[in-house]
């Protein structure tokens, strides 16, 4: 375990894989039955990464996410509620029902949103990190991505940005093995982290499975990152334990074995930090009890509040494209 | 008057701008080096912050300005090249277009894309000469296309100053326009197009760089043929003035769009729906199309010509449009 946690952060940091855990373990139950349109790619077995990153970073960092970033919002501060009511595609939902599970966001939060494109939310975290340089802001950005967009063009041209211009960066990449049903190893030669060591970066790996030690590593990211240093890259080992999204496990897939996702499993994030939690006498038993029934009740009051708002009327469907309108801009389908 | 170049016109934006708002900031390749002298000075007086030179990295600094936009700043993104954009089509269409959207208005995105040379200077091919307007109005940027020094200045600080993703076509062709340009700052705004060349009997739509062609066109018609030829220019693609437009038509019942870019689904076709859904019944002739072909702009210069949309075309679509009746 980390050497440097706060009792009181090191429970929290439970408490936050929880949520997401049990957000998303709801997300699936809630597509079948029909109440999220389209499909929801679940974030469980990843929680060490999107809470051991977070952990490091303050309201004023931004974060830029991934198609699976329930995670990565949650970890942030994002609402239960909101996200659920987005989710259902309510207007009382984070992005008014427009966005749904790929573009989940809360902008006040840093969150710059969960993207429908592998390796996208990289140059956008650049940005966001010039602007905090260049008026002095010890404030960083953080690029989530999953090992399949290390192949994307653009997560390496932002990579060299960041050098080239000591941003405030970090990426994260979370390696679970497969781009959707393709493994890493056939497409991808070499560790990651090396990949990010050719741009003259900080690039290490780590235990993905461990939210202590991706709050160490992150740490020292951010801290570089705050005090000039540049960016830096953490490769983050880890597992998805519903595949590629939702509508997976009634597919007869044969991509990865039984065994392989049991042998994960053994090491779950949440049942590792729990033990750890108990032998250092930080929790007991029935602490961890506990919080499961807070996080239970948080993820049904969520749902239930979610269900209760109302959708948005077809009426405004072409609102907030523009902060300006124009007349006949935009356009209608029909004339009327 | 004090007399500008296109190019000094916007030259003369960014530098007010720039110096009025501290969030301004223009990025893209070689702007320091600035050889055409829309970006000259530039860095000089603002500094390494807010001029970036960028790598070759187009889809890298488009997404860089969504990112700087969304934290605040209010970035230029400058390409050097039409086709340019089709590198950095994800962080443009997918990305920047829809960010407002997706996200239910919880940001706005204040970039301003500056569009240069767009379309052809003559001989360079297939991959230099676009007009990539029509894809652009298309994913639902606004989209500027001036085509004096006047609007170069007035539509581009007006750009910036949008709360919303705006392009701002720089035609090839207009970059030598010289015309009047006030020194004090100030705006054109969008979705307001102009009468060029008031007339009775025939509205041409030119866009760009195509409007003092069409003047010329005109002008010589009246000469030879007594044919009194309006020319509208609509200075922005999208928001359209189509309430401008149709007041033209009306006056005139024929028309003819004059546009450089594809025959298919290209910005002629967009004028030409709104025409027919609108002035069905005080058109008297059938809407002409003058556009560039449906092929990649071939180098040699006989064949570029033989593709491009020509005045000759323009002044017998307009001939053939005055002589039009139904019996």
């Amino acid at each position: 375990m980390s050497n440097i946690l706060p009792p009181q952060m090191a429970r929290k940091m439970y408490a936050d894989m929880l949520r997401i855990r049990q957000f998303d373990t709801k997300v699936v139950e809630l597509v079948d039955d029909d109440l999220i349109p389209g499909s929801c790619h679940e974030y469980c077995g990843q929680e060490a990464v999107a809470v051991g990153v977070c952990s490091a970073l303050t309201d004023k960092d931004i974060l830029t996410s991934t198609h699976r970033g329930h995670g990565h919002t949650l970890a942030k501060g994002g609402d239960v509620g909101k996200m659920f009511a987005e989710l259902f595609g309510r207007s009382a939902g984070y992005n008014k029902g427009r966005g749904g599970s790929m573009h989940i966001a809360d902008v006040s939060l840093g969150i710059f949103g969960a993207n429908g494109i592998v390796g996208a939310g990289a140059p956008i975290a650049c940005g966001a990190a010039h602007k905090f340089k260049a008026a002095g802001e010890p404030h960083v950005a953080v690029s989530f991505f999953g090992d399949g967009a290390i192949n994307q063009g653009v997560v390496h041209e932002a990579m060299n940005l960041a050098a080239i211009w000591r941003l405030p960066v970090i990426f994260v990449c979370e390696n679970n093995l497969y781009a959707m049903t393709t493994p890493l190893r056939e497409v991808t030669i070499l560790e990651l982290h090396e990949r990010a060591q050719s741009y003259g970066m900080a690039s290490i790996k780590v235990d993905g499975m461990d939210v202590g030690a991706v709050f160490d590593a992150a740490l020292s990211a951010v801290e570089r990152a705050r005090s000039g240093g540049g960016p830096s890259f953490l490769q983050c080992d880890t597992y998805r334990y519903f595949g590629h999204y939702s509508g997976e496990r009634h597919m007869k897939t044969t991509y990865r074995t039984q065994q392989e996702i049991d042998e994960w499993k053994k090491r779950d994030p949440l049942d590792l930090w729990a033990e750890r939690l108990i032998r250092g006498s930080i929790c007991s038993a029935q602490d961890i009890e506990r919080m499961k029934r807070e996080v239970d009740d948080e993820i049904a009051q969520g749902v239930e509040y979610a269900r209760g708002c109302p959708t948005p009327s077809p009426q405004d469907a072409l609102e907030y494209m523009y902060a300006v309108n124009y007349p006949y801009t935009p356009a209608k389908g029909a004339e009327q | 008057m004090r007399q500008l170049r296109f190019l000094q016109a916007m030259n003369e934006a960014y530098r007010q701008v720039m110096a009025q708002d501290e969030s301004v900031m223009i990025l893209g390749e070689d702007i320091r080096g600035g050889i055409r002298g829309e970006t000259k000075g530039l860095h000089a007086a603002y500094g390494d912050d807010r001029v970036l030179d960028t790598p070759i990295s187009e889809a890298a600094f488009t997404g860089f300005a969504t990112g700087a936009a969304l934290a605040g700043l209010r970035p230029i993104v400058q390409f050097q090249v039409p086709s340019l954009i089709y590198v950095a089509f994800d962080q443009l269409v997918n990305q920047a277009a829809k960010m407002r959207l997706m996200l239910g208005g919880q940001a706005d995105l204040p970039v301003t894309y500056t569009i240069m040379v767009s379309g052809t200077r003559g001989g360079n091919a297939g991959q230099h000469s676009d007009n990539p307007y029509p894809y652009l109005v298309h994913a639902g940027f606004k989209v500027v296309c001036p085509s004096t020094a006047y609007d170069a200045k007035g539509l581009m600080i007006q750009a910036i100053r949008e709360q919303d993703p705006v392009v701002f076509i720089a035609s090839a062709m207009s970059l030598p326009q010289k015309g009047e340009v006030p020194e004090d700052i100030y705006t054109v705004p969008l979705g307001k197009g102009q009468v060029r060349r008031p007339g009775t009997d025939v509205t041409v739509v030119a866009v760009g760089h195509l409007v003092p062609e069409a003047l010329a066109v005109a002008d010589s018609l009246f000469e030879k043929r007594g044919i009194s030829v309006e020319v509208w220019d609509p200075r922005t693609l999208l928001p359209f003035d189509r309430d401008g437009l149709l007041e033209s038509v009306r006056k005139t019942g024929r028309v003819v769009i004059y546009d450089d870019t594809n025959r298919s689904c290209g910005y002629a076709s967009e004028i030409s729906a709104i025409l027919g859904e609108h002035a069905f019944s005080y058109l008297v002739a059938p809407i002409k199309r003058i556009t560039r072909a449906d092929i990649p702009l071939p180098y040699n210069p006989d064949l570029e010509a033989a593709v491009l949309p020509s005045p000759k075309q323009l002044e017998q679509a307009i001939c053939s449009a005055w002589s039009y009746s139904k019996s």
